[in-house]
């Protein structure tokens, strides 16, 4: 009796750990999030479920101050390629949850990536965003949660959802389907879309990674965090920009029709915007002449575009409704610091 | 009482104009968005008659996809609202079509085409409404890096850079089209094969420009431009300061800058005030300073006017150094001939630019010495070219 009671436990837990899993659509998205399995709500806290693991990032894109949740989900250890990406198997899961913490006083300046437990009495949830790994590749998929924070559901289309930061009031657009694209497919001509946080370089808490049976140990090159001040501050410019803006501005991205290039391969010199004039900025000059005019923020069109929010003016064009101050403050401090000038 | 009545309704019917918030209209924004979602290859997805208030971008990233409306001025996506997005819509599919609706008051472009084979636009309007102003969005049509591009019968109008504007593209025809209140009207940047004919484009600062911009992925080659309108193109510039288009002098008819191979035949251009055909370096833009790479050539060579209807014009150049050099070489009440030359060229070398116009001559404003020898020149520029092609686009 005692061995059957056992067995009976035994295969209770084998089936709670079974359901327990991330639960993998091979074809299509389903309505709410819950039934992906990724996230759960238990004790009123938003946590990571189904074997997912929360990551974090060097360089994170900035969103309008939204706090971000990160988790993978890999049903098996992803190898790391030469050029830094992770070679994920197809049922891979990875979520993005953008959460702000509610009644809110002081600007938000402390990103806190990493968190496992988002509290729901003290935070409010806008939407995760998936990145499946499908057989035809990588597919994104939005969600948009409640205002009860009970449940997220399926949002093709985008969403706006109004809201107040410190006494400001804005608009947090969350992006439609094509839109992911807009970021996530780093070729313009390919068009493949691939996750631009989990990536060797990018991911922070490596070493738990690997331990979690995420990825596995590779000798990748670390991308600076930005809002390191022990770094150089050439090391985190860079970085601010290769993480905010290299997804379409890099010699095969959507924005390659600038000319204007910032990944962290980019020389310095016109190709990265120092003394580039503009092509089709338009209103983003600001009445400036070059994008980056050494020694002078005040008159760089880069700087100009990332303190804009006007839709017609603003860089990135998508994905943010607010200045990012500290953003913009250390673009303004590595160009103030750059030596010589554009021949004026 | 009768006319109080009438001055009342008049005062409301400005009041409703200015003041009525755009409601966006949600329900249509979705259903349009998720059809573009959702489109597939051959898939036709109409826009219905009346004007739609959206307040994000749309996108299309589909191949093989129709979009049509009902006309012109019957189907309208106003972004008067518009809160997010760079432009009304973007299309990222191959082999795509546009046609018979308009796009009206996005913040950014109205329209952009971004890296893809095989694009047709059709009866398509796009426009900012009201006052020609700097905030207007930057491109009206916007399709780069694009290649077998059809743009007819569309009407661009109070673009604050260029209405129609095809950059860094290959094979490329705009014609039938009508651009109006735009800085620059028709413009055809670092593209090679494309052919610009029976178009209108009056009342721009510029009418016609041939550009090439250095830092980009492929030079401008072989465009030709003919059988065109191109009359009063005086208005004042309202570009942004710092971008390329705000250097374009008020009065241009047709403006060649640092582009080769250009063929500027059968035109009617008349009555543009700086000049009716300018021809010109980078180095005489906004631009001379930059620095550029090895392989950027500044230098306009090979270009071919000739069998056009020229008149007027010349008379009222913009910018105070065109004034000064019109007034000392030919009074003040004369005019600039109808071809300006900047007289940028490499070395000694022939740039073969040759006019073949019986009542055409060239003003060299000698720039490169500091305008210390303007002159009227026509030995250097009784030349001929031969004929470029035309432009066939291959089937999607």
């Amino acid at each position: 009796m005692k061995r059957f009671v056992l067995i009976v436990a035994g295969l209770l837990a084998a089936c709670s750990q079974g359901s327990d899993s991330v639960v993998f659509h091979a074809a299509s998205n389903p309505a709410t999030l819950a039934d992906w399995n990724v996230l759960d709500i238990r004790q009123g806290h938003l946590v990571p479920s189904g074997g997912s693991t929360v990551y974090e990032v060097n360089a994170p894109l900035f969103t309008d101050y939204a706090h971000k949740m990160r988790t993978i989900y890999s049903p098996s250890v992803a190898p790391v390629r030469d050029d830094g990406s992770l070679d994920f198997a197809v049922g891979t899961v990875i979520s993005k949850t953008f959460y702000y913490p509610e009644n809110e006083t002081g600007t938000v300046i402390t990103p806190d990536n990493g968190r496992d437990a988002i509290d729901l009495s003290t935070h409010r949830l806008i939407e995760t965003r998936l990145m499946v790994l499908r057989e035809t590749g990588w597919s994104p998929v939005s969600y948009v949660w409640n205002e009860a924070e009970t449940e997220a559901r399926l949002k093709r289309t985008g969403a706006v959802v109004p809201l107040t930061l410190s006494g400001t009031d804005f608009a947090y657009v969350v992006p439609n389907e094509n839109q992911c694209a807009g970021c996530h497919a780093t070729d313009m001509t390919t068009k493949v879309l691939h996750p631009l946080g989990a990536t060797g370089p990018q991911i922070k808490n490596r070493g738990h990674m690997v331990v979690s049976g995420i990825m596995q140990h590779g000798a990748t090159a670390v991308q600076a965090d930005y809002r390191d001040t022990n770094l150089s501050l050439d090391d985190r410019a860079r970085s601010y920009l290769a993480g905010n803006c290299a997804h379409c501005h890099n010699p095969v991205g959507p924005a390659d029709t600038s000319g204007l290039d910032l990944s962290l391969s980019a020389q310095v010199g016109p190709e990265m915007g120092r003394c580039k004039p503009p092509i089709a900025a338009g209103s983003g000059t600001g009445g400036h002449k070059f994008s980056i005019m050494p020694g002078d923020p005040d008159n760089s069109i880069m700087t100009y575009r990332l303190a804009s929010t006007d839709p017609g003016s603003m860089m990135p064009e998508l994905g943010r409704g607010l200045v990012h101050a500290e953003g913009v403050a250390l673009i303004r401090e590595w160009i103030a610091e750059m030596d010589g000038d554009c021949g004026t | 009482m009768r006319k109080l009545l009438l001055g009342t309704a008049l005062f409301l019917a400005a009041c409703s104009q200015a003041d009525t918030p755009v409601a966006t209209d949600e329900a249509y924004q979705d259903t349009l968005q998720l059809a573009l979602l959702d489109a597939k290859p051959g898939d036709i997805i109409t826009i219905p008659a009346g004007t739609h208030s959206l307040d994000r971008g749309l996108s299309l990233a589909a191949d093989g996809v129709t979009i049509r409306g009902e006309g012109m001025d019957v189907s309208i996506l106003s972004f008067k609202g518009q809160i997010a997005g760079a432009e009304g819509l973007l299309v990222t599919g191959d082999n795509v079509v546009l046609e018979n609706f308009a796009v009206e008051d996005s913040k950014g472009d109205a329209i952009k085409i971004n890296d893809t084979d095989g694009v047709t636009v059709r009866g398509v309007r796009v426009e900012w409404t009201g006052e020609a102003k700097t905030e207007n969005g930057a491109y009206g049509l916007y399709p780069v890096q694009t290649t077998n591009v059809l743009i007819e019968d569309v009407v661009a109008i109070g673009a604050s850079d260029a209405g129609i504007y095809v950059g860094q593209s290959r094979g490329v025809i705009v014609r039938n089209s009508r651009a109006e209140r735009n800085v620059a009207g028709i413009e055809i940047e670092n593209t090679q094969d494309a052919d610009v004919y029976g178009n209108l484009t009056t009342d721009n600062t510029g009418g016609i420009l041939v550009f090439n911009m250095p830092g980009l992925t492929q030079p401008g080659g072989r465009v030709r431009v003919y059988d065109n309108d191109v009359y009063e193109n005086d208005r004042s510039n309202f570009g942004h300061p710092g971008t390329p288009v705000a250097s374009i002098p008020a009065g241009s008819g047709v403006v060649i800058n640092s582009h080769d191979d250009v063929e500027i035949f059968e035109n009617r251009i008349r009555d543009n005030r700086t000049a009716n055909i300018i021809i010109a370096s980078v180095y005489s833009s906004n631009f001379a300073d930059s620095s550029f790479s090895d392989t950027f050539d500044p230098y306009p060579d090979r270009i071919h006017v000739h069998s056009n209807e020229l008149s007027g014009g010349g008379n009222k150049p913009d910018g105070m150094e065109l004034k000064a050099a019109k007034t000392v070489k030919f009074g003040l009440t004369g005019h600039f001939p109808h071809v300006l030359w900047d007289g940028y060229a490499r070395g000694d070398e022939d740039p073969k630019i040759c006019i073949e116009e019986p009542n055409a001559e060239v003003f060299n404003a000698d720039l490169p010495n500091e305008s210390k020898n303007m002159r009227v020149e026509m030995d250097l520029h009784r030349c001929t070219l031969p004929r470029l092609p035309a432009v066939t686009l291959n089937a999607g």
